[in-house]
């Protein structure tokens, strides 16, 4: 019900929701768990494992009971804590866990064997028959304990990801926070003040305690008002820091969407990764829930959450409540609900000698031993030295005294400290570098004390910045935190729940220490105490103090288990946000792109790169038909192949030649100018990196190819050797792989096509093979080389990228008109093997130069990256698998890439392997399959016949053995 | 025959008007890479004035202004932007024509700042980040190069063959900065 005069909530515009299909209204600023406590719901979920019937406990982000499932269809979001669902017009929530209505879950029959599912019940039960586990327990036990459920569809909503960067991050908005803020930026730093509640204020306006002689609301608005003038605040409301990681980043989730109706291009949520030069943690502290017999029932709750429905809310979980305490901060909340109207039937103190603060029935040296009431406590039963009595009620309020929020200190490995004179664990001086906790985390729980914590808080982070801090005064608060009893436990018949989420009881901890799991951590995994989704926000203090009692040790040294991000539970939505299908990845498109998929052409993926398959023509039906005939044309007439995706670096400076020398396997500063060597690069291990052409420009220019998958790596590599190896060497070298557009043009009217396009013919003798050069096509510079990946008279011409789409298509269809064309990437494949041109399918990083035939490429008259390592030992044995070409010649006429080689009479398993096939094509040139592949002893065995045998297409055929160059081995084509 | 077309590296996808943010391509600028040698770079930064009249700039920032601009690229690297590099700075650094590798972009709007947040971890504070400071950083998974031109105008360059990704990803930020914007309007 709705307490008049009380609350934050605007009730001049109702909201209407639903709940389990059923109607409700709220108000503006309500959540989920206000409007339905406003509208008499007490029951909103099923426990976990006994199905028992629970409420609202808390009224914040650690909520363990009151978990629902929000939205529909494929928008819908399990495991929803009520607690922060705000309220919007037409919101559609549900409760989860259960079997039938929330009222009559047929699994709540759980609850009537309790002791078959206390701590390791299943460890021990569902051992066997063993193949029973997957099949059968293993689906029904999920299917009982369980929580929300996923839509099983692909999210539609949309996330993102940001940056932000502060002088000062103050972690979380009430009194110690706002003060630490409003420092910190009078002082000139720029500021986050980040909480994750709708509204800044935190216990302040929950307790709604007078402070400067205000109202706490209204003090609030000030200090906001006071913020925002410094204009050096950036307010962060609903953004919940979620992690401390290292050099002062923190992660922080902002529900940026789910607290109005869906709007399009709206993220619902924010992950935010925040640099703060120093960070205030004005994290507040957590109430305390007390473990004494049948504690679970709706209508139970932490009186510090009474407080806040009816001070930010204006809603009282009961008309007739009772309080259940330990000290004397909770007596406020029977005071005000007094104030408001509300019957207080009685207060239960733990302690002796108690003055009451109000006017109301004081019970004390008392504990709670006892709750009735199915679906709502309606009657307690408590104990006192002359004995036991009941009082009838429809609210049990409880509170244990307060947990300093010490989480997010712990994230880079700090293990809180033992404070015994307030009987909690308190962050460890300089846990996380730069953080400052300031206020109750920090242990100090009166008003007074965290306003004051805020400021001297700030102005440790200001010194550390170098910056003055503002004489800023302590606006006049309460300093009383009152006295307070540690009562971690009540002994009584019946259950008493530590963890509500994932229903762990003080005996579940007990059967731990007898059956000696009497680690903190291994008590922790054997009754799941503190994994259910609040983490043991609610009860890791009280398991370990149980634990500690239980043997016999102290808490200090029984200690908490590890606090780890993420403080409350992140979607992966928003921690992958953007990165969802192509988001994953950049696509990198050449300039020929459009002319090719115009063409029908299939674009397939070259590491980030895009390029085609083949360009079919029309009549074609499968890839075979158009790569056939690419090849042909090639062969026959001319071919156009975009080859811009090869890395392209311009090396200059008087030490060019001599640093190629040091990075390439053979010598390229006795290459002249106008020229163009093939050059094998090896990694200081001694095995091949790299390979590709490198031109010599001029005397101290050069530009180096590679290959499209390596470009990268070759880049870095350059870089690692001259900035660390010779730093000495005058040499420069970057990128210009986007620079250039460049296009193959091979085939036997290779020259015939350019000299239509260039602005002078070429002349054979001064374009001999291997040469290059700069050449103008209708007024634009390029660069031409002549060079062939194809065995073909050949050349690749370089113009500008802005004038690479404009040259393809003109080189295409000059192409045509000759009896050529395009041809795509399964041709060039092929074209190559005809060759036995190597590409990363054979140096695939395990092998050496010697493998490939390439040796004596590594020249003996100069040093380079892994001479040394390619002659060590075991790398040049003949016994090796070395490169060969292999083609079919029995009855079976196809090969594959992948098969593997054996002798004829041995059986096909590991032991016999004598090597695998690296590449294959079908040549129609040579009308047979030819691969490459590396066999042991290689070279040695051509001519012979093995067996290959590919297990995973079953697929098993004789081939030869022979030299690599399968077409036109002696050259004279390219050079024609 | 007729001449080759030119087709900038965004060719049809911008310009881009989204929540009061604009985001435009830059065509047919000139820009050279300048890497000076060994010990040049007192006399290629006296060259530079001698020629452009602007100085080879310092890690993170530029040089220049307008329309002619020097802009840090890395350890003894710099972008000569908007002009012909005049020969004599041939005698002291290393040149390379970079005009078609880039794609560059200019994105204003009092929202800027907020769209770019989502893409790089550039620290794009007023303070942090000044008019003529540049950083060498990533938008979303590209490399790429972000320089303040004005209270609310930056300019990102990204590789020329990323320009389809980058469009899209910039968009697809000032659509939700906008958004944004909508609800707390």
């Amino acid at each position: 019900m709705r307490v008049d005069g009380k609350g934050l909530v605007d009730r001049g515009r109702p909201v209407k929701f639903t709940f389990n299909a059923q109607g409700y209204t709220g108000f503006a600023g309500d959540t989920v768990a206000s409007a339905l406590m406003a509208s008499g719901v007490k029951l909103v979920g099923r426990s976990f494992k006994y199905h028992r019937p629970r409420g609202v406990l808390t009224a914040g982000s650690e909520e363990p009971n009151a978990l629902i499932e929000v939205g529909t269809g494929a928008h819908r979001t399990p495991n929803t804590r009520a607690t922060m669902q705000e309220l919007f017009e037409g919101l559609t929530t549900n409760s989860q866990n259960h079997i039938g209505p929330l009222e009559r879950d047929l699994l709540s029959i759980n609850d009537l064997f309790p002791s078959f599912l206390s701590a390791g019940f299943y460890y021990k039960t569902f051992m066997w028959p063993r193949k029973f586990w997957e099949k059968l327990y293993e689906p029904a036990i999920r299917r009982a304990a369980g929580l929300g459920r996923l839509s099983g569809k692909a999210d539609p909503d949309t996330y993102e990801r940001a940056y932000a960067h502060c002088d000062v991050l103050v972690v979380g908005g009430g009194p110690a926070g706002l003060m630490a803020a409003l420092t910190a930026a009078q002082a000139g730093a720029d500021v986050i003040l980040a909480d994750e509640n709708p509204r800044f204020g935190g216990r302040l306006i929950a307790d709604d305690e007078d402070i400067a002689g205000l109202p706490a609301a209204v003090w609030v608005q000030d200090t906001l008002a006071a913020l925002k003038d410094t204009g050096r605040v950036r307010m962060m409301t609903r953004t919940t820091v979620t992690g401390a990681y290292d050099g002062g980043m923190y992660g922080a989730l902002e529900r940026v969407g789910h607290h109005v109706p869906a709007q399009s291009d709206l993220p619902v949520e924010c992950f935010w990764r925040i640099h703060a030069r120093q960070t205030v943690l004005a994290a507040g502290a957590l109430e305390r829930p007390l473990a004494f017999p049948m504690n679970d029932r709706p209508g139970i709750l932490m009186a510090s959450a009474v407080n806040s429905y009816l001070n930010l809310y204006g809603t009282t979980p009961g008309q007739n409540v009772t309080l259940f305490a330990t000290n004397d901060n909770a007596h406020r909340t029977a005071v005000i609900l007094q104030q408001a109207g509300v019957r207080v039937a009685a207060v239960i103190d733990s302690r002796t000698g108690v003055t009451a603060q109000g006017d109301y029935r004081l019970i004390d040296g008392a504990q709670v031993v006892g709750t009735k009431g199915r679906q709502g406590v309606r009657e307690i039963t408590y104990r006192t030295a002359g004995g036991t009595d009941t009082i009838i009620t429809d609210c049990l309020a409880m509170s244990g005294g307060w947990n300093p929020n010490v989480s997010l200190t712990c994230h880079m490995n700090g293990r809180p400290v033992w404070n015994p004179d307030i009987k909690a664990f308190v962050p460890a001086e300089g846990a996380v570098p730069g953080l400052t906790p300031a206020g109750a985390c920090a242990g100090h729980y009166s008003t007074h004390a965290c306003l004051t914590g805020g400021i001297a808080a700030a102005k440790t982070a200001l010194a550390a910045l170098g910056k003055r801090a503002p004489s800023i005064k302590t606006p006049a608060a309460r300093d009383q935190a009152g006295d307070a009893q540690a009562l971690w436990y009540v002994e009584g018949k019946g259950r008493a729940w530590l963890d509500f989420g994932n229903d762990v009881t003080t005996k579940d901890i007990r059967q731990a220490a007898q059956e000696n799991f009497a680690s903190v951590e291994h008590m922790k995994r054997y009754t799941t105490q503190g994994m259910a989704p609040d983490q043991g926000k609610n009860s890791n203090i009280a398991a370990l103090a149980l634990l500690a009692d239980s043997t016999g040790r102290g808490i200090p040294e029984t200690g908490t288990t590890t606090y780890r991000p993420p403080y409350v539970p992140v979607s992966l939505g928003a921690l992958g946000a953007g990165a969802q299908g192509k988001g994953f990845a950049p696509e990198r498109f050449t300039t020929s792109h459009a002319a090719s998929v115009e063409r029908g052409a299939p674009m397939i993926e070259a590491g980030l790169w895009y390029r085609p398959s083949y360009i079919p023509r029309p009549g074609e039906r499968t890839w075979r038909q158009s790569c056939d005939r690419e090849i042909g044309l090639v062969r026959g007439a001319v071919g156009i192949c975009d080859v811009s995706t090869l890395g392209k670096i311009d090396i200059q400076g008087p030490d060019a030649g001599a640093f190629l020398d040091l990075v390439y396997a053979n010598t390229f500063s006795t290459l002249k100018p106008g020229r163009v060597r093939y050059g094998l690069m090896l990694r200081e291990d001694g095995h091949v990196m790299d390979d590709g052409t490198t031109a010599r420009l001029t005397d101290t220019h050069f530009v180096m190819t590679t290959t499209t998958a390596a470009a990268g790596q070759v880049m870095k590599h350059l870089e690692f050797v001259h900035q660390c190896l010779v730093p000495h060497m005058n040499v420069r070298f970057i990128s210009v792989t986007e620079q250039w557009a460049q296009f193959a043009v091979a085939g036997p009217l290779a020259r015939d096509l350019l000299d239509s396009v260039l602005d002078t013919p070429l002349r054979a003798d001064t374009w001999p093979f291997m040469a290059c050069g700069p050449v103008s096509l209708q007024g634009v510079s390029g660069r031409l080389f002549r060079i062939s990946f194809s065995g073909e008279h050949a050349y690749e011409i370089a113009v500008p990228a802005r004038y690479g789409n404009a040259l393809f298509r003109d080189l295409v269809a000059r192409a045509e008109a000759m009896g050529g064309g395009a041809y795509g990437m399964e041709a060039l494949n092929v074209l190559r093997i005809e060759k036995g041109f190597i590409t990363h399918s054979e140096i695939h990083g395990r092998v050496t130069a010697f493998d490939i035939g390439m040796h004596r490429m590594i020249s003996d008259k100069k040093d380079c990256i892994g001479k040394a390592a390619a002659n060590r030992p075991g790398l040049l044995e003949p016994s090796r698998e070395r490169l060969v070409g292999l083609r079919p010649v029995g009855d079976v006429k196809q090969i594959t890439a992948g098969g593997r080689l054996f002798d004829h009479d041995d059986p096909p398993v590991r032991e016999n392997d004598q090597g695998y096939i690296t590449s294959v094509g079908y040549s129609p040139t040579l009308e047979s399959y030819l691969g490459l592949g590396f066999v042991r002893y290689g070279p040695e065995r051509l001519g012979d016949t093995i067996k290959m045998v590919d297990h995973l297409r079953g697929l098993e055929a004789q081939v030869e053995i022979c030299d690599p160059v399968f077409f036109d081995p002696e050259g004279g084509r390219v050079r024609g | 025959m007729a001449n080759l077309i030119r087709t900038s590296a965004a060719a049809g996808q911008l310009p881009a008007d989204i929540g009061g943010m604009t985001l435009t391509e830059l065509t047919d600028l000139q820009i050279t890479s300048l890497q000076p040698f060994a010990g040049a770079t007192p006399a290629l930064s006296a060259a530079l004035e001698a020629a452009h009249g602007l100085g080879f700039p310092a890690p993170g920032k530029t040089t220049g202004k307008g329309d002619l601009r020097a802009i840090w690229t890395g350890q003894d690297q710099a972008f000569l932007v908007g002009v012909q590099p005049d020969a004599a700075l041939f005698d002291h650094a290393a040149l390379t024509d970079q005009s078609d590798a880039w794609c560059v972009m200019h994105l204003d709007g009092a929202r800027s700042r907020d769209a770019l947040a989502r893409l790089t971890p550039v620290n794009l504070s007023g303070t942090a980040f000044k008019r003529g400071q540049t950083a060498r950083s990533m938008i979303g998974h590209m490399a790429a190069i972000i320089t303040r031109l004005g209270p609310n105008r930056f300019e990102v360059m990204v590789f020329r063959s990323m320009a389809k990704t980058a469009v899209h990803e910039l968009t697809e930020a000032m659509t939700a900065v906008a958004a944004r914007a909508r609800l707390n309007a």
